[in-house]
């Protein structure tokens, strides 16, 4: 090839990792990764105020600007600030790591324009108070046109980058730009946009026919309808965040600590499984709809499901364990958890990425396992647990995932360094820990009835008294705390990125600044560079500390699932 | 030089248009025709 390819492209080689890096793509990385930035903020903001109104005790909102501020968190936070970002991550994957240019600068800035435009439309129609429909937008709710249109945009516009980037990756391979099969990291970013554009065709025919609908041009869709469509964008969305966190987790890994997928066909194995059954997952949603029959709910939310599921728990297994070969590689072989005491948690990018894989597991995974069996559901469905889990999956899981990989793309790609770097060392543990806490706010308080979406959770002014046990107020306190700490965890990442992507100094022509030790970052350079096979020694199965953290996740999901069934078997008594 | 032989397994893996037409397929069948095809046959309501 390829070599050709290469220097037909304007491209610079990366100091830090050798790979060419494309300067037309990487416009479109950073500029992707700005915006989501910008809308990460913009649903911030939002969080906090709903965060400081579901604290019974505060109520700082009235109910018109709690129902705005609840679409516009949403829609900011579930589809601007993320997509963006995951934008970001396939003009990385496809350019970069397959070594080729993108395959059209034109259809990135069409579809650039497209996303703006949806964005600030969408925002725009919202906080002008015509919008107050929340995320889902059920008719016969209704939005003005323009709140279905900005999003019809901006999903055209994210299609047109899955396009792109499908393009690219047919070109690399036509043009020979990478031997064998595709990195392990773009095969996971490919996952993710192959479930983008199922969730996209979903978004088309769930949003087109509602903004005719808005227009006065047709009749309002069933809302049944509406719904099973609908969830086929919501979820599916959440599921590209799944892929591309994981995509992320197997990234960092390497560049943090040298590690290597244990077995690069067992891992590609769990990301086609995603492929194929992660999308039935949206199912849950309707668990308690009256029109779709136990059949097709139990078949989507379980049976097949249950292979996605494996899929992340494999996915869970070997990040770990290719971490803990690592440093066993380096030598950190003493007990069970040496190398785990060992990782590199001064790094941000590393703990925030390592607080990402302990909270999508433990608290995320297992609740929403739980929360998806049908007989369960019937007593989470729409109280505040079920935010309580996807708090953790989407804001403990890829959101802090998200703002890892930007401690990385700050100096790699941007070519600034950090200030402030004793902050930005605990800034994970700050945004992570409110999240956690959050979580855990909405979850118990939730398991006491409180539905979620609700304005007054107290429901005030009710003929009949109504209201829950006051534990209940005391987690929506805890609610509140941990959206505050949250919101300042936020807060210190957006100044840290800010202040270095603008005002930071210029590493160009540099290696990457380590967070770690030069001792322990040449041993991390050496296994990247050289690789393990040395002295004849096999370090890839033994892996004991990560297989205990695999049975300590075992039995809490195990304890977890049966408390649940337990508390079913109370609520509902069967004779 | 010979031609390394591929698993049939890592063929499936690395052919990623066919990764995306299942990937396509299994969800629109498994959930969205089968759901709307509930839906569509649910008989009209009448008024009590």
């Amino acid at each position: 090839m390829s070599t050709e390819t290469v220097k037909a492209a304007a491209h610079r080689v990366c100091e830090t990792t050798g790979l060419s890096i494309f300067l037309k793509a990487q416009f479109f990385v950073k500029i992707n990764a700005v915006l989501a930035v910008i809308f990460l903020l913009v649903g911030g903001i939002a969080a906090l105020l709903l965060a400081l109104t579901r604290w019974s005790n505060v109520m700082l909102l009235n109910d018109i600007w709690y129902y705005r501020m609840i679409t516009l968190h949403g829609v900011n936070m579930l589809v601007f600030w993320i997509i963006f970002f995951e934008m970001a991550i396939l003009y990385f994957a496809s350019t970069t790591l397959l070594n080729t240019k993108m395959f059209s600068k034109k259809l990135a800035h069409v579809s650039l324009a497209l996303m703006v435009a949806g964005a600030v439309v969408t925002n725009y129609i919202i906080l002008k108070g015509q919008a107050d429909v929340m995320l889902t937008s059920y008719p016969p709710l209704e939005a003005h046109p323009l709140f279905y249109l900005g999003i019809i945009l901006f999903a055209v516009g994210a299609l047109l980058v899955a396009f792109n980037f499908f393009a690219t990756l047919y070109i690399a391979k036509k043009n020979k730009t990478y031997e064998g099969s595709m990195p392990l990291v773009t095969f996971g970013a490919a996952t993710a946009a192959i479930i983008a554009v199922v969730a996209l065709l979903h978004g088309a025919a769930a949003l087109v026919p509602t903004f005719f609908w808005s227009m006065g041009w047709m009749e309002m869709m069933d809302p049944g309808v509406y719904r099973l469509l609908w969830w086929g964008l919501g979820h599916h969305s959440q599921q590209i965040n799944v892929a591309a966190m994981v995509s992320v987790w197997y990234f960092v890994a390497t560049i943090s600590t040298g590690a290597k997928p244990l077995n690069e066909t067992v891992c590609r194995g769990a990301f086609i499984l995603y492929i194929l059954f992660i999308n039935l997952a949206a199912a849950h949603h309707l668990l308690v709809d009256p029109g779709l029959s136990s059949e097709w709910k139990i078949w989507n939310t379980s049976y097949a499901m249950y292979l996605a599921v494996l899929a992340s728990m494999i996915h869970g297994y070997t990040v770990p364990a290719s971490m803990e070969v690592a440093m066993r590689r380096k030598g950190y072989n003493k007990g069970i958890f040496g190398w785990f005491a060992k990782l590199p948690w001064k790094d941000p990018g590393f703990s925030a990425v390592a607080l990402s894989a302990i909270i999508f597991g433990f608290i995320g995974g297992i609740t929403g396992v739980t929360l998806g069996t049908e007989q369960i559901n019937i007593m989470a469905h729409n109280t505040l647990r079920i935010p309580g889990h996807f708090h953790a999956t989407v804001v403990g899981g890829t959101t802090l995932a998200f703002m890892g990989l930007c401690y990385y793309l700050v100096p790699l790609i941007f070519q600034k360094d950090f200030y402030m770097k004793k902050l930005a060392r605990i800034q994970p543990w700050l945004f992570g820990g409110g999240i956690v806490l959050m979580s855990f706010g909405m979850s118990f308080a939730g398991t006491y009835g409180v539905p979620r979406r609700t304005y007054d959770s107290d429901f005030g002014g009710a003929i009949l008294e109504t209201g829950f046990d006051p534990i209940a107020h005391i987690f929506l306190g805890l609610l509140g705390v941990g959206g505050v700490i949250a919101f300042v965890g936020l807060l210190l990442f957006l100044v840290l990125i800010v202040t270095a992507v603008f005002f930071g100094p210029s590493i160009k022509g540099q290696k990457m600044p380590t967070w770690q030790s030069a001792r322990e970052q040449k041993m991390t350079d050496d296994l990247i560079s050289i690789g393990y096979e040395e002295e004849g020694k096999d370090y890839h199965i033994k892996t004991p500390g990560t297989i205990v953290l695999v049975l300590i996740f075992l039995l809490s999901f195990a304890i977890y699932y049966f408390a649940n069934w337990a508390a079913l078997a109370d609520l509902w008594h069967i004779r | 030089m010979e031609k390394e032989k591929i698993h049939p397994i890592q063929k499936l893996m690395d052919n990623i248009w066919l990764l995306l037409a299942l990937g396509l397929a299994i969800p629109i069948l498994s959930y969205t025709m089968w759901g709307l095809i509930e839906l569509m046959n649910i008989p009209q309501g009448t008024l009590p």
